[in-house]
């Protein structure tokens, strides 16, 4: 969590190293809580399967976002500045889950502000099930002294 | 921004139209900040390490990925007799258009300035297409796009947010 990544260090092509946690009951409802989601679906087993259908609760969309922004700033450290995430939604995760990030660099770039930028894409997959995707571009320096947070207005071109 | 030629005129004339101006219920905060970042087990030492965050972002800041949890309405307020939504105009689309089921689709987030801890943010609603009639495996219905803008106490855009739902009944489904 340390690492100060510089765009230098990022070629296309580049796959990020996998992020596997298994989720539990727990893991679903802190979610849930986290992000002010009260909605049965995501605590409550029998609204849930009797309601909704599902097999069990599931996370949230809003806190699937964050599993992804902490994936990718894992990666690019404090340094990263997220530029804009594009989420489709296909499957959802449920307890005793595991699921598994995985990313690919699509992009590396410096835009005509000067700002560097890598763009991603990333799977949270469940088995062989790919359960949302992301694509996302995040801002990373361009130099050890650089720092994309500093970027503002006309110079913030996300 | 676009409309469907069959639209009822009451929802073509939605389209564009800024909607649901308003302010969140309370100032951004630290606790919040910290049980997101727990949640997920996120030790960006931007929301855990003050001098980190003083070096890099001038002070602490939120999670860009939490925007909207600061516009999710108390689970019960006093004086409240209507159950208060977030993202009405999904909901007003469902209703207004007969379509009782609904899903997200597509979300994209846009990230500007910083929040940062007291901010009193506000948010806005915008509906920027309906579809024709479509029919997926789901059912039958229509697409819409809804475009939502977070904006700091200086009027400063924080993140603008992007969705794609799809409003249907079930049971005319395509193969």
């Amino acid at each position: 969590m340390t690492a100060r990544i510089t765009i230098a260090d990022v070629k296309e092509g580049l796959e990020l190293e996998p992020l596997a946690y298994e989720v539990t009951a727990t893991t679903v409802v802190l979610g849930a809580v986290a992000m002010r989601d009260w909605r049965p679906m995501h605590h409550d087993y029998r609204f849930a399967t009797e309601r909704n259908g599902t097999k069990d609760i599931f996370l949230n969309t809003p806190n699937l976002a964050q599993w992804f922004e902490r994936y990718l700033t894992d990666w690019s450290g404090p340094t990263g500045r997220l530029g804009r995430m594009t989420f489709r939604m296909r499957a959802s995760v449920f307890p005793g889950d595991t699921m598994v990030f995985n990313a690919t660099v699509t992009n590396v770039e410096t835009d005509d502000t000067g700002c560097g930028w890598a763009e991603l894409d990333v799977a949270l997959t469940v088995g062989e099930q790919v359960c949302t995707t992301c694509a996302a571009r995040i801002a990373l320096p361009t130099a050890p002294d650089d720092n994309p947070w500093a970027r503002r207005g006309e110079r913030w071109k996300p | 921004m676009s409309a469907a030629t069959d639209l009822p005129a009451e929802i073509a004339d939605l389209i564009g139209k800024v909607q649901y101006e308003e302010e969140g219920d309370f100032p951004v905060e630290r606790g919040y900040v910290w049980t997101v970042a727990s949640s997920v087990e996120n030790g960006n030492p931007l929301y855990w390490d003050d001098a980190v965050a003083d070096e890099l972002t001038g002070g602490p800041i939120a999670p860009p990925t939490m925007i909207s949890a600061w516009f999710r309405p108390h689970h019960w307020a006093p004086g409240r007799t209507k159950e208060k939504l977030p993202l009405q105009v999904h909901f007003d689309l469902k209703e207004k258009l007969g379509l009782p089921e609904a899903i997200m689709s597509e979300n994209t987030l846009v990230f500007h300035e910083p929040v940062r801890p007291g901010d009193r943010l506000t948010t806005c609603q915008i509906l920027t297409s309906v579809s024709d009639v479509k029919t997926t495996k789901l059912g039958t219905g229509r697409f819409w796009d809804i475009e939502v803008q977070y904006r700091n106490q200086r009027g400063d855009l924080c993140c603008q947010e992007s969705i794609t739902g799809f409003g249907y009944r079930r049971g005319e489904a395509a193969k």
